[in-house]
């Protein structure tokens, strides 16, 4: 599956639409983590519980955006946009969405 | 009382602690900024129209916390209005940052070029809360390599 967040490709062709197709997460991580980053939170500096939670959540909704798209007989995933919505302290909803599409030599 | 020498000393550990590790990122960030010169990212649509390329999704993301010292200053300079540097510094750290490990997952899928540059900065820290902010920043583009 060929994903790409460019509206096309030069020596590709898309032979048919097959419409959006999206992919969500909404991801929690355990409180521990969270009383070690409200700490982190006083003197500054990355947070890689949280880095690696958003690294994680976007994983799984592409997953789901592909899952979604070989459903539809999709052979790749264009125009892809990803956007983040914070829902409360420690959570986020990750959604990712794209245009499903056949194209004559994905391959190359 | 209490509080004010509470805020004092979180204010004094937050500055020392906080510009530390801000120097520190810079440092590294404008070492590695120089080592991916030779990848460049544009925010450009159109794709080379010359040969045949193979593509990736490439992106990076980063979550950085504010320090105390910033959050105190922050909300004394929001109270009296203008610029807010201490912020303005936190968001170009983390952009940065963001773009930096993009360009490294690119880097190392061997590709020359990353097309369609797209960022999302976003607040963690929950919609309307108190607290300090927590900024994400998330990069993402398509990574290019000639066959």
């Amino acid at each position: 599956m060929l994903i790409s967040n460019l509206e096309f490709m030069t020596g590709k062709k898309v032979t048919k639409h097959l419409g959006l197709v999206q992919g969500s997460s909404v991801r929690a991580k355990h409180a521990g983590k969270d009383i070690l980053a409200g700490i982190k939170n006083m003197f500054g500096g990355e947070l890689k519980a949280y880095t690696e939670l958003l690294q994680e959540s976007r994983e799984e909704a592409t997953e789901r955006m592909i899952e979604q798209a070989q459903a539809v007989g999709a052979n790749a995933v264009l125009n892809v946009r990803f956007s983040t919505s914070s829902i409360t302290a420690g959570a986020a909803e990750i959604y990712v969405y794209g245009t499903a599409v056949i194209l004559d030599n994905p391959d190359q | 009382m209490e509080q004010l020498i509470f805020v004092a000393v979180f204010v004094t550990l937050g500055y020392f602690f906080g510009r530390r590790a801000e120097k520190k990122h810079f440092k590294s960030l404008i070492e590695r900024e120089e080592q991916m010169n030779k990848l460049p990212a544009m925010a450009s649509r159109m794709p080379p129209q010359d040969g045949e390329y193979d593509q990736f999704l490439v992106s990076g993301n980063v979550v950085i916390a504010n320090d105390y010292f910033k959050t105190f200053v922050a909300g004394l300079r929001n109270f009296f209005g203008g610029k807010i540097s201490t912020y303005e510094s936190l968001l170009d750290r983390a952009r940065r940052e963001a773009l930096l490990r993009m360009k490294e997952e690119a880097d190392k899928l061997g590709a020359e070029l990353v097309f369609n540059v797209k960022y999302e900065t976003s607040n963690i820290s929950g919609q309307g809360s108190k607290k300090p902010p927590i900024i994400e920043a998330h990069a993402y583009g398509t990574a290019l390599k000639k066959l």
